[in-house]
């Protein structure tokens, strides 16, 4: 008999256990190092426990141990994806407690460059997503973008990545105006590259069967769970810290908070892509604010905590010592706690600094929105298909460089 | 916003006198001093009352002051959606004393706790699931705590004889570099040869 025989099915009840699996911690789609253990009833998973902290750097630790400047670039390497909007967050958390005003300059070009940050990281997040639930053309159209954008982290600061652009009482460089005008040109040309990303997703019916319906997100789940960002925004609440709590310049430019009804994968998307255009107009608005005569002047609130411009530093002795006594022995910030804190592309992410007025932080806690919202994947995810915990840990949007620090 | 915040403070610690100690405004933020035994049930004044609906948990940590008799500060950050306003809750404790957990009021706070006890080795009392969250399987020691080494106790290599990765104790080839940046002029008090007669 081609088919054996079934003599060995049992009559009767048969004792059935639940499988448990490990998914990750190299699993393409646990977006970095992510070990869920999965107890799974069939393909249904009854029970989702993730382990994290395999990219622990102890960053907090050593950031005791390190002058403020010197802790400026562990910024970058939390959330890789999007690095000034976290370095933001630190330099606000400083000029708060030194109560440092940054020129006007400085800070067009810092909403300049975290909202290139924010599409940077929509661009990934999208992307990556599609591919999780088997798309592979999005993240070689997306990177392309993305490239492009990296070229201006390079421009401005040096470094494609690990930027340490955005400093204490401003930024490190002016922008040259070819630099503004390619970004520009950019701005103008990549709502082509979102329709084109756009026409492949939005519509696709297997994206839209492998995400809608999934992982839906109620207001009273934001509230006991500490959402942020999208996981907001994607259930209706039209919540963005740019909006209700303004820092840097945000309360003078136009900009629309998109907003989700249903609160699933699909609406995160929808939300995204259209934040990517918000941030496209932002670009462009930023632009032209610097480009105007207002937005001329220096970059750097020059004083204690900025260095000497260098040509000061050939003629003035005080320039030479303040310069050299900034790079060894750094600042000392006044005694005190703030929290600061930004609305990164991932959700609010947070600096708690206790300063005790000497030039290293006394504790720094670094608050990270993938952490909260990794924590509810039991929640999200117990219900669900084994097939859909990766469309939910990409629409989650987690990053483990911010969520192991 | 501060003067809002001042209103805010005041009418908590005459609403709720058995829970607040004490209250400050600075840099803008409202820092209100709890006593640990009464913080759940402050808490979920906090997130009930309609004047406060602080109904997000931002953050829970610790700060370590080695020094003080009360060592530890655990500190709680909410935020409310609803009126845009924050809160700082700073509870303070001895080593041995432990933290009501908020699990039951918050269940963002589960990982939280688990970080501070992690990091700090506070315990929280009622708290579900309180294993070690960053840290390595089978890690000894609180990381951030002041008085443990930044560089730790262990260090792992993969040992080619024995085919896995062995655990073994730290061996730095150069002492662990922490500049003292303090000036002679401000940081410590020296006292100079004929300087002792200043006083007299």
């Amino acid at each position: 008999m081609m088919d054996g025989n079934f003599n060995d099915a049992q009559t009767g009840e048969q004792k059935i256990r639940n499988f448990n699996i490990n998914f990750g911690p190299q699993h393409p789609a646990a977006h970095g190092v992510l070990r869920l253990v999965l107890e799974l009833d069939g393909e249904i998973v009854e029970r989702c426990d993730p382990h994290i902290g395999l990219l622990h750097r102890g960053t907090e630790k050593l950031m005791e141990s390190r002058t403020y400047l010197q802790n400026l670039p562990y910024f970058d390497r939390l959330d890789y994806v999007a690095p000034m909007n976290q370095e933001h967050a630190w330099c606000l958390a400083i000029e708060k407690l030194t109560g440092t005003e940054v020129p006007r300059r400085a800070s067009l070009i810092r909403v300049l460059y975290s909202e290139i940050g924010r599409v940077l990281n929509h661009l990934l997040n999208v992307t990556t997503q599609a591919m999780d639930v088997g798309a592979l053309t999005p993240p070689l159209w997306g990177f392309e973008e993305r490239e492009k954008l990296m070229v201006f982290y390079e421009r401005a600061c040096g470094a494609r990545l690990h930027a340490a652009y955005f400093r204490p009482g401003g930024v490190h460089q002016d922008l040259p105006p070819a630099l503004i005008d390619d970004i520009d040109t950019w701005a103008d040309e990549f709502p082509k590259v979102l329709d084109d990303i756009d026409g492949l997703l939005t519509e696709n019916r297997i994206f839209k069967q492998r995400n809608a319906d999934i992982g839906i997100v109620t207001e009273d789940d934001i509230l006991k769970w500490g959402f942020s960002g999208v996981m907001v925004r994607g259930s209706g609440l039209a919540w963005d810290l740019r909006r209700a709590q303004p820092y840097e310049c945000y309360d003078e430019f136009e900009f629309q908070i998109p907003v989700g009804k249903n609160g699933d994968c699909y609406d995160r998307y929808l939300c995204r892509m259209e934040e990517m255009r918000q941030s496209t107009s932002i670009i462009k608005q930023a632009i032209a604010k610097l480009r105007a005569p207002e937005g001329q002047g220096d970059i750097l609130a020059r004083g204690k905590l900025t260095p000497p411009k260098r040509s000061d530093m050939k003629t003035s002795m005080e320039s030479l010592i303040h310069h050299f006594k900034l790079y060894t022995e750094g600042f000392h910030v006044p005694a005190g706690e703030v929290y600061a804190c930004v609305e990164a592309p991932k959700g609010e992410f947070g600096v708690y600094l206790v300063a005790d007025g000497t030039n290293k932080p006394y504790r720094a806690k670094l608050r990270a929105p993938g952490f909260l919202h990794l924590q509810a994947m039991d929640h999200m995810a117990t219900g669900h298909q084994l097939a859909d915990v990766a469309a939910i840990i990409g629409s989650m949007d987690v990053v483990f460089g911010e969520i192991d620090r | 916003m501060s003067e809002a915040l001042q209103e805010l403070g005041a009418l908590l610690e005459l609403k709720r006198r058995d829970c607040v100690l004490g209250h400050e405004v600075a840099y803008g933020e409202l820092t209100m001093d709890v006593s640990p035994n009464t913080l759940a049930p402050f808490v979920e004044y906090l997130l009930n009352d309609s004047a406060c609906k602080f109904s997000t948990l931002v953050d829970i940590t610790a700060v370590d002051h080695p020094g003080r008799a009360k060592r530890f500060d655990v500190v709680y950050h909410f935020l409310s959606m609803y009126t845009n306003q924050r809160i700082r809750l700073r509870v303070s404790i001895r080593e041995d004393e432990m933290v009501p957990s908020i699990v039951e009021v918050h269940p963002s706070a589960n990982w939280f706790e688990r970080e501070v006890f992690d990091m700090f080795g506070i315990l929280f009392t009622g708290h579900p699931d309180l294993r070690r969250i960053l840290t390595d399987y089978g890690f000894r020691g609180h990381p951030l705590r002041k008085d443990f080494p930044t560089t730790g106790y262990t260090e792992v290599r993969y040992d080619e004889a024995q085919k896995r990765v062995v655990y073994e104790p730290v061996s730095l080839v150069q002492e662990y570099r922490q500049f003292d940046f303090m000036s002679p002029w401000e940081g410590a008090e020296y006292i100079l040869p004929g300087d002792e007669k200043k006083g007299a």
